[in-house]
């Protein structure tokens, strides 16, 4: 049942680690369907304190429906939200604890910067003072003193009396952002907000999210499609895929040991090869055995094989433990991506080194380049190369539907 | 020509031309001049005497106006919250009176509230016009055998909600319809309760469609002369009659006609700019 390996005890320790650290929510078996079709499909998930969580996705995979969800904007079909240990499924927006970046940002056009952050300190609180409820307004000075703090927070300082249409759109992030977060809410939701911005602002603002989480020191649960994003920026990322969820863990191992060929694909560039689990340790494909870092299958088991494009080493043929031929080189800036067609199934080979189409050239694989995933739903469906540069095409298809945000989850 | 595109404009720039700002022009100088062609200013100065009519003009359009707002905002506001197979059923209800006559609709409130009327039989049947003799006699009035209706300012503002009642739903609906779902969210997240969010988003968001709505009542309300003629029962003079008697009826003046519009339109055009200004900052609703 549970494979152990070299890295198994660490990151045992950091998974208890997270389940020892407070639990501020949990939802607990939610399922959301629309007109009869399942888009969460019995989620289980919890999320700690000052954690800066990412819902990791493609498009309709049911992130954005599970932060709705604890927004407040959604109830599920079934299921429980737990908020602080209390059932919170039935409580309306406004009187959680939570406070949403929306991913266009939904400011207040008709309110100037102070005013948008400022909406909603100015809403009365109701406390109740000596058994008696009473509504509580917080005095104008200190609003003002909180707005313009945090506006410095987001680096805006100056910019209280501008119109949100005067400002540039990582302005207007930075905005959304301070109005969700003067609230002082124990969470902040984040719905891809950095879809909007160009490349280098969107890096801009990841360390700057990241700078503004560890500083305030509260849970951030991030959605977005961009696994480099979450992979920068999480303690914990969650793999999302048709309403459910694939895989739960640091960046660290959600890169390292994906648990299916989806995760293995969706994060990185990944080779998956069909294989053979002989014994403990022992893995074969391509008619070859090789060692291995993994264990607990069983005999002769089917499995999944991933390797990494940057971890194969390229030799010599007349060294190698697998031959092949380069059919396809593509300068990337920092290595080359280098197709390489062993025995009809094309590998991405991640390289410094130059090697020219047709050349024929030698791998060796080690024990910890091999990942070993047990079959699933989604074997066969990833990690062949034979057609790349289609694959590209794919790829920005779906940047492109990413555009028009996530039709299917919205109501 | 720097762009040739200009060229399909000409059709319209030709027409309003000839249609609009000559007419106006021809206003003006009408206004300004005496019969036997000279320069004059008695056309505004004997004005005065008709201070009751656009005391009333101007009043009951008003009254007209805020009485559509009353009704539309909330019907709008409730048309555009529904699923959209609703909507388009709402809006066709709402069109639907339009694609009849305007004068023909003022002509069936003629038989409906006239003293011997739909309503007044109806009022008779059920008793209520003895009910209310039974009462009046109490007090010492004279009995009566109808309600009057007809000729009341009332049914000239009735009339007039009937009529344009349209035009304020219209824009109103069109500006909340478009308006963008996640501020409603945002402004929830936020903490705020719904009345909070209706005051302080959904409201001044929606004011665009409230000025062109309040706009598209208003103007044709303070001009109109067929409705105060059939409903008014010729008791409800309005600067629309007042305009017509110059130039059509027995006190033919056409320089006070003139003069009378001129004074009438820079009225309304002082009005809008004063409204323009409230909406400072959306974007320009009421087309001038």
């Amino acid at each position: 049942m549970l494979r152990l390996r070299c890295g198994d005890i660490k990151i045992m320790e950091k998974e208890r680690g997270r389940i020892m650290s407070k639990k501020l929510i949990s939802l607990a078996d939610c399922c959301v369907a629309f007109d009869g079709e399942l888009v969460l499909d019995h989620i289980n998930l919890y999320f700690n304190d000052s954690e800066f969580l990412t819902l990791l996705g493609p498009s309709g995979c049911g992130k954005t429906t599970t932060l709705r969800i604890i927004g407040g904007f959604l109830t599920p079909t079934s299921g429980e939200v737990l908020f602080d240990g209390v059932r919170i499924n039935d409580i309306p927006p406004n009187q959680r604890q939570v406070n949403t970046v929306f991913q266009r940002y939904a400011l207040f056009p008709h309110l100037n910067v102070f005013e948008n952050v400022a909406f909603g300190l100015r809403v009365p609180k109701t406390e109740t003072v000596e058994g008696r409820k009473k509504k509580v307004k917080i005095p104008e000075e200190e609003i003002r003193q909180r707005v313009l703090e945090m506006l410095e927070v987001v680096s805006l300082k100056g910019f209280e009396n501008r119109r949100i249409t005067e400002l540039s759109g990582g302005q207007q992030q930075r905005v959304a952002i301070a109005r969700a977060l003067v609230n002082r809410p124990k969470v902040l939701l984040l719905d891809e907000p950095l879809g909007a911005l160009d490349l280098r602002l969107r890096k801009d603002m990841q360390s700057e999210l990241k700078r503004i989480q560890q500083q305030l020191g509260i849970t951030f649960i991030y959605v977005t499609h961009d696994q480099e994003e979450a992979l920068a920026m999480s303690d914990t990322i969650v793999v999302m895929d048709q309403g459910r969820i694939q895989q739960i863990g640091t960046p660290e191992d959600i890169y390292n040991e994906p648990k299916n060929a989806f995760v293995a694909d969706f994060i990185g560039e990944s080779n998956i090869l069909d294989g053979v689990m002989h014994e403990d340790f022992v893995v074969e494909f391509f008619n070859r055995k090789f060692k291995c870092l993994d264990k607990g299958f069983g005999p002769m088991e089917p499995v999944d094989v991933v390797i990494r494009p940057e971890d194969v080493d390229i030799v010599p043929p007349e060294k190698g433990q697998l031959r092949g031929t380069v059919t396809s080189v593509t300068f990337k800036g920092v290595h080359y991506d280098t197709i390489v067609d062993f025995k009809g199934f094309k590998w991405l080979i991640q390289t410094t080194d130059y090697h020219p189409e047709g050349e024929t050239i030698g791998i060796i694989l080690n024990p910890d380049d091999i990942h070993i995933m047990h079959k699933s739903e989604y074997s066969g469906m990833f990690g062949d190369y034979s057609s790349y540069s289609e694959e590209y095409d794919e790829l920005e298809d779906v940047s492109l539907l990413e555009e028009d945000g996530e039709g299917g989850d919205e109501e | 020509m720097k762009n040739k595109r200009a060229l399909f404009a000409v059709p319209y720039v030709g027409w309003m031309t000839l249609f609009v700002v000559v007419p106006i022009i021809m206003v003006v100088i009408y206004a300004f001049a005496t019969a036997e062609g000279g320069v004059t200013l008695e056309n505004f100065s004997s004005m005065g005497t008709y201070a009751s009519v656009f005391t009333r003009s101007f009043w009951l359009a008003l009254l007209a106006t805020l009485i559509c707002l009353l009704i539309g905002y909330p019907a709008a506001y409730f048309i555009s919250r529904e699923g959209p197979r609703f909507q388009r059923l709402a809006m066709m209800l709402i069109m639907l009176p339009m694609w009849m006559n305007f004068l023909l609709r003022t002509y069936s409130w003629m038989s409906v509230l006239e003293n011997n009327g739909l309503l007044n039989q109806l009022f008779r049947n059920i008793g209520l016009i003895s009910l209310y003799n039974g009462i009046a006699g109490l007090f010492g009035r004279a009995p009566v055998d109808h309600f009057q209706m007809i000729g009341t300012p009332g049914a000239v503002v009735l009339g007039m909600v009937y009529n344009y009642l349209p035009f304020m739903i219209l824009p109103i609906y069109s500006v909340i319809e478009k308006m963008d779902r996640s501020l409603l969210e945002a402004a929830q997240d936020l903490g705020a309760g719904s009345a909070r969010v209706f005051r302080k988003v959904i409201l001044p968001l929606s004011l665009p469609g409230v000025l062109s709505g309040v706009t598209m009542v208003f103007v044709p309300s303070v001009s109109t002369f067929a409705i105060s003629r059939l409903l008014g029962g010729g008791t409800q003079m309005m600067l629309g009659d007042l305009i017509e008697q110059q130039f059509l009826g027995g006190a033919y003046n056409p320089h006070l006609g003139a003069a009378i519009s001129l004074v009438m339109m820079v009225i309304v055009v002082v009005c809008m700019v004063v409204m323009n200004h409230f909406g400072e900052g959306e974007e320009q609703a009421v087309m001038l």
